[in-house]
């Protein structure tokens, strides 16, 4: 019934290879693409893009940045929150030291500081692995909350150690600061998600993609049929680096607006995005998007039901939301281990057969 | 995927469309994490003396409260997401108990119009209301904390302060890094020596900066602490047998539940106040018949009579107040968050007054105007009587250096003002 693919004939190789090859999956992303750009605009109030959409489309950037080095490359990384506090750091030394430029720029050149900061600590992946790496990376989060903390020229010499995001904004419309609106703060992070979607499909289906895999499934073996580990594993940090970086500046400048760098992003903020890609599935541009969405909206959901509409006291809830959010990732290890992102595999192969399944 | 998007939207639009008819007063409060201990006791405080006003007064002026409570975990990005949740209910003043929520908060509240009334915490330079329109912080700050502490610490050692070593220990935040420039300008005036021993949260972690303290022998220590970091040092402070009355806590750092586990041994420790303690006021017959025996006591209703629950209604108090307040000047009922920082701007706590509401002589005396939104700065001294179990006042309330803290203040809130293009003015 649906994702028929009776009729839909290929006439090139380029037509085989396009991201959505099913014509209806295909529509469907133009059409979820338009009410994004289109619709939600007009829609949005202030509580639905700070409590939700914002830091959905936020944390998406960063599970795909984790996704391309854990999921892709198979590099274990504990250090994401260390990540994008560089990001958050750099673009606020580039946002108040060039107070002229447009937004897109800062965000995008704190991106690429992550990308060297990543590189720098992706170095001793070249000779561990595993846990060991996990544990090297660790020891970059520490190392990165630490300097932020110590270092009182990256915070601008400010009294409290916060840094505040001062307004800026891109072709005349706010989209830091209080004033704001929040349509052009959706908007803004909009554009960043698809351009990281973008690109990071491109990147992960391309030559560069599949050295990572090579390197995730057997390093070895990638070795002997000509794949060099060194570029391999840098560019997959570079890479990650770069989005988690991008996803730090606009976490601090666009959607808190002030941030410590202790409080905002110590190792908790590592295990959350690493928690978003295992429970969105692991090698999926798509589970990052579900693992975000999931793991932002679940809490808040959980809250509405409870306190406002059940009326229970915060405390339980508070309570109940660790645990069901707990219960529910181990559920999803056990009986889908694969992630969300698996789980529509199925649903769409189901689908695709519907009604008469064999 | 997006497509679920689409359906938030629509959902928010149906969920849009708030109801204005209760004083609404937001509590974003904290009763699960590593603050937790401390934030209970805050939040029911705060509650109870509202629903006091409900059941025995009907209100505030005649107008029923509605307050709203926020779990917000001392978690900034969930403080963000209790201030955008509560706000369209029409919220008239948000008392966040945070000060890194109140940072966030600061910029926020002031694009929409709400007040924040950050009592003994958040951004000091607040006080100049000149510059912070809709942010107030009286009756007392952290600079003024770090000042009465050094006079107290004057006054025992007999007004000479000189080769002396005091130790900071603080939370490694915008909340325990408040202090250090005060520190620094007093340890200019009065020749003492400061040494900065920073925690990082959530503050169980600080074997090596009581290691230090032991090695370098500071003849006082100074705590600006909260949560489980409050009784780890007090224990540790036991541990290493420094000598507890030269061990002095902001207010943050001083209730029962961080002197407790540290047992006799927490004994003389001291910790600063801005308000009484005890639950010998005649408001408590009366919260015991409306609310405690009406089974209407918020949580567990175990803290009653505690120093944070006192707090908790002192700040519930001083909002109310502050809503009569504005009540009076635009002659309505139903007053709106703007209404609300007329009030607070125009408030004034005296004797009598504090007497009326069944608390006498609880806290110091201020005045608040536009020029000066953080009260006199005015703070006591208390002290741990482990044996009887409470903080017994040690010394009456006295001001803070003043000389010392209103140069550093408007130099402080006019960098803020020239950072975010604000014109200071008070109208």
């Amino acid at each position: 019934m649906f994702y028929r693919e009776a009729g839909d004939f290929k006439t090139s190789y380029q037509q085989d290879n396009q991201t959505f090859p099913i014509r209806f999956d295909r529509y469907r992303y133009y059409v979820v693409l338009a009410v994004a750009f289109g619709v939600v605009p007009f829609l949005i109030n202030d509580y639905w893009a700070n409590a939700i959409l914002v830091p959905f489309l936020i944390y998406a950037i960063a599970a795909i940045g984790l996704n391309i080095l854990t999921g892709y490359c198979g590099q274990v990384s504990l250090g994401t929150g260390g990540f994008m506090a560089v990001g958050a750091y750099a673009c606020y030394k580039l946002m108040t030291a060039f107070p002229e430029l447009s937004m897109f720029i800062h965000v995008i050149l704190a991106g690429g500081v992550t990308a060297l900061v990543g590189v720098l600590f992706g170095l001793p992946s070249l000779r561990i692995k595993g846990f060991y790496l996990a544990v090297a990376t660790l020891a970059a989060q520490f190392f990165l909350v630490w300097l932020f903390n110590r270092v009182p020229w990256f915070y601008n010499y400010s009294a409290s150690g916060q840094i505040s995001a001062p307004e800026r904004d891109v072709f005349g419309i706010l989209v830091t600061g209080p004033n704001a609106p929040s349509w052009a703060v959706y908007l803004f992070c909009l554009i960043f998600v698809t351009f990281a979607g973008v690109l990071a499909r491109n990147l992960t289906r391309g030559t560069m993609g599949r050295r990572w895999m090579a390197i995730r499934d057997m390093d070895i073996a990638a070795e002997i049929i000509g794949v060099n580990p060194l570029t391999a594993k840098l560019s997959a940090f570079a890479a990650s680096s770069f989005f988690v970086g991008i996803s730090g500046a606009l976490f601090f400048s666009v959607y808190l607006g002030a941030v410590e760098v202790g409080e905002a992003f110590g190792i908790q903020k590592s295990f959350l995005v690493l928690f978003m890609v295992i429970i969105g599935g692991l090698g999926s541009i798509f589970g990052a998007f579900a693992g975000a969405a999931f793991l932002v909206v679940l809490p808040v959901a959980l809250k509405l039901v409870g306190v406002d509409m059940l009326g229970w006291a915060t405390d339980i809830v508070a309570h109940f939301q660790l645990v069901i959010v707990g219960a529910l990732i181990v559920v999803f290890l056990i009986l889908e281990p694969h992630g969300l992102a698996q789980l529509w595999r199925v649903a769409k192969e189901k689908l695709r057969l519907w009604p008469f399944p064999y | 995927m997006k497509k679920r998007l689409t359906a938030l939207a629509l959902g928010a639009l149906m969920a849009a469309g708030p109801a204005m008819a209760d004083l609404v007063f937001p509590s974003l409060s904290y009763r699960t994490g590593p603050y937790a201990a401390n934030g209970i006791p805050f939040a029911d405080g705060y509650a109870d003396y509202f629903t006091l006003l409900n059941e025995r007064d009907g209100g505030i002026g005649g107008e029923p409260v509605k307050m709203i409570e926020c779990e917000t975990g001392y978690n900034t990005e969930k403080g963000v997401e209790c201030y955008e949740a509560t706000k369209g209910e029409g919220a008239l003043v948000y008392q966040p108990l945070s000060t890194g929520i109140t940072y966030q908060l600061i910029p926020k509240a002031t694009a929409d119009g709400i007040p924040v009334h950050s009592m003994g915490y958040g951004r000091t330079s607040a006080k100049n209301g000149s510059v912070f329109r809709n942010i107030f912080n009286y009756p007392a700050n952290y600079w003024d904390g770090a000042s009465v502490a050094i006079t107290h610490i004057l006054n025992a050692e007999g007004g000479d302060l000189s080769g002396k070593k005091v130790a900071l220990v603080y939370h490694n935040s915008a909340y325990g890094k408040e202090p250090i420039r005060t520190l620094e300008e007093l340890a200019k005036k009065h020749g003492y020596e400061l040494t900065l021993l920073p925690v990082d949260h959530p503050g169980q972690e600080q074997k090596s900066q009581w290691l230090q303290i032991r090695r370098e022998k500071p003849d006082y220590v100074i705590m600006w602490g909260w949560g489980v970091m409050n009784q780890v040092a007090i224990q540790e402070a036991v541990n290493i047998r420094f000598p507890m009355d030269h061990f002095i806590g902001i207010w943050w750092s001083g209730s029962e539940n961080d002197v407790l586990p540290a047992g006799e041994k927490a004994n003389g420790y001291k910790a600063l106040t801005f308000h009484n303690f005890g639950s010998n006021y005649p408001i408590y017959a009366d919260l015991k018949k409306y609310v405690y025996d009406a089974g209407k006591a918020a949580g567990a209703g175990d803290q009653s009579g505690t120093v944070l629950y006192n707090r908790g209604l002192y700040a519930a108090m001083l909002a109310a107040e502050a809503a009569k307040t504005a009540q009076d000047i635009h002659g309505t009922k139903a007053i709106t968050s703007q209404m609300m920082r007329d009030g607070m701007e125009a408030l004034e706590m005296t004797e009598e007054k504090m007497s009326a509401l069944g608390l006498p002589a609880f806290g110091p005396e201020f005045k608040v105007s536009c020029e000066n939104h953080g009260g006199n700065g005015f703070g006591a001294v208390s002290q741990w009587d482990a044996a009887a179990g409470e903080f017994k006042m040690i010394t009456d309330y006295f001001q803070s250096d003043q000389d010392v803290l209103n140069p550093l203040i408007s130099e402080d809130s006019s960098a803020y003002a020239s950072e975010n293009n604000i014109e200071p003015g008070c109208n």
